[in-house]
């Protein structure tokens, strides 16, 4: 019932998350961030099973620090998303496989701006726009019309606001907030949480309320 | 699916990654390099279509760093072989196929496995994946013996194609190698996006 959405722009990656923390038929947390940082630039989103995001993405993210911590220096994009796929492929196999569906986005100075999309299963692709969650067969269409390459930030927000106002028009459960961060050449950005744009209700002609007297 | 013509051999594939019905990526990388005249396409599940990949690319590094030449292609597939049937009874998803020139004698050689790593060498075409019927009757219609590499491009394209077309999730791109004794054209085709 989570959904991820991620827009690679001219040269940041806008990602948002969802913000319901829900076990069950039960909403417990309404302000939940699923966006972990792995490093200055880079950020991952991720939904599924409870207890597996968060073991997962720190693991994943105190990993990439220690590379730091040892090398001197930040992994790329292109080799942290490899890394995590490893991790998520060898685990798969195992007793204990991780049921985590992420979303990566990040900036390097010789690849620019970079999103992957990987599922549960370790199939990891890189990609202009990518959705999770029931979200995506209401929102990929509607990027695959408005979206373009190269958009600059503004553009970007916009677009992720048409996605957010599809999800709340036709998606059964109540998704009414979504935390919203970009990552560019500066680091990570923690943006203003999206809500669906709600239109005051339109007067039907010939209805009048009636007071039972 | 890949096919042998004169003095060469052509690998093609389509490029989508779906998960059942939904199309998530219409530029996925199935046919991989492991040298200058050998690739192997990988049709399945992407997950393992990724590990095998690594995992052979990892095998062949080794193999070209003791043995100080390049591998031969019939000594590639016993190797996949190999990598397959470790896995007998945990297996990975894949249908690889194997299409290279030998690197000494430039012989044309196709090759394919199922998932445990049972080899098949043809002497003219290999087929795998979800429409491997459809490509069954596509080759069979339009493969000859000793094509030149621009008639086996055509083949190999309106044969990839046209079973696509066929399949409700296979498509939505294409690409082909086209593998010569002295280089390597890769195209793009302009496959129906649905």
């Amino acid at each position: 019932m989570e959904c991820l959405i991620g827009i690679r722009g001219k040269d940041f990656v806008l990602m948002a998350g969802d913000s319901v923390a829900g076990r069950s038929v039960v909403a417990m947390k309404k302000d939940h961030d699923k966006m972990y940082q792995l490093s200055n630039r880079l950020l991952m989103a991720a939904c599924g099973e409870g207890g597996d995001t968060v073991q997962f993405a720190e693991y994943i993210a105190k990993n990439i620090q220690l590379y730091r911590m040892r090398n001197g220096y930040d992994l790329s994009t292109k080799a942290a998303a490899s890394f995590t796929r490893r991790n998520l492929a060898d685990y798969l196999r195992s007793s204990t496989p991780y049921f985590v569906n992420l979303l990566i986005g990040g900036y390097d100075d010789s690849d620019g701006a970079d999103l992957y999309y990987m599922d549960y299963l370790g199939s990891m692709v890189k990609l202009p726009f990518g959705v999770h969650g029931y979200g995506s067969f209401f929102v990929l269409s509607v990027m695959d019309r408005y979206y373009k390459e190269d958009m600059t930030r503004d553009e970007a927000l916009v677009l992720l606001q048409r996605c957010i106002d599809e999800i709340h028009e036709r998606f059964i459960i109540n998704l009414n907030s979504f935390k919203v961060k970009i990552v560019d050449k500066e680091g990570i950005h923690v943006m203003k949480d999206l809500r669906p744009t709600t239109k005051p209700p339109e007067e039907t002609p010939g209805t009048q309320s009636m007071d039972i007297v | 699916m890949a096919m042998k013509g004169k003095n060469c051999v052509a690998i093609a594939a389509d490029t989508r990654f779906g998960i059942q019905a939904q199309t998530v990526s219409t530029k996925f990388q199935k046919i991989f390099e492991l040298g200058p005249r050998l690739y192997i396409g990988l049709a399945g599940l992407a997950t393992d279509v990724q590990t095998v990949s690594e995992r052979l690319k990892f095998r062949v590094n080794l193999y070209e760093l003791r043995e100080n030449r390049r591998v031969k292609p019939k000594t590639l597939l016993s190797v996949v072989s190999n990598l397959l049937y470790e896995r007998r009874f945990g297996p990975y998803f894949v249908e690889p196929v194997i299409a290279g020139l030998d690197d000494v004698t430039s012989e044309p050689f196709v090759a394919s496995l199922d998932l445990i790593g049972c080899p098949m060498v043809t002497e003219d075409f290999v087929v795998s994946g979800t429409c491997s019927e459809q490509m069954y009757g596509m080759c069979e219609s339009v493969w000859s013996p000793d094509l030149d590499p621009d008639q086996l491009f055509e083949a190999i394209s309106q044969a990839l194609l046209n079973a696509a077309d066929r399949d409700a999730v296979s498509g939505w791109g294409a690409v082909v190698h086209i593998i010569e004794k002295d280089k390597v054209t890769t195209r793009t085709l302009k496959a129906r996006m649905d």
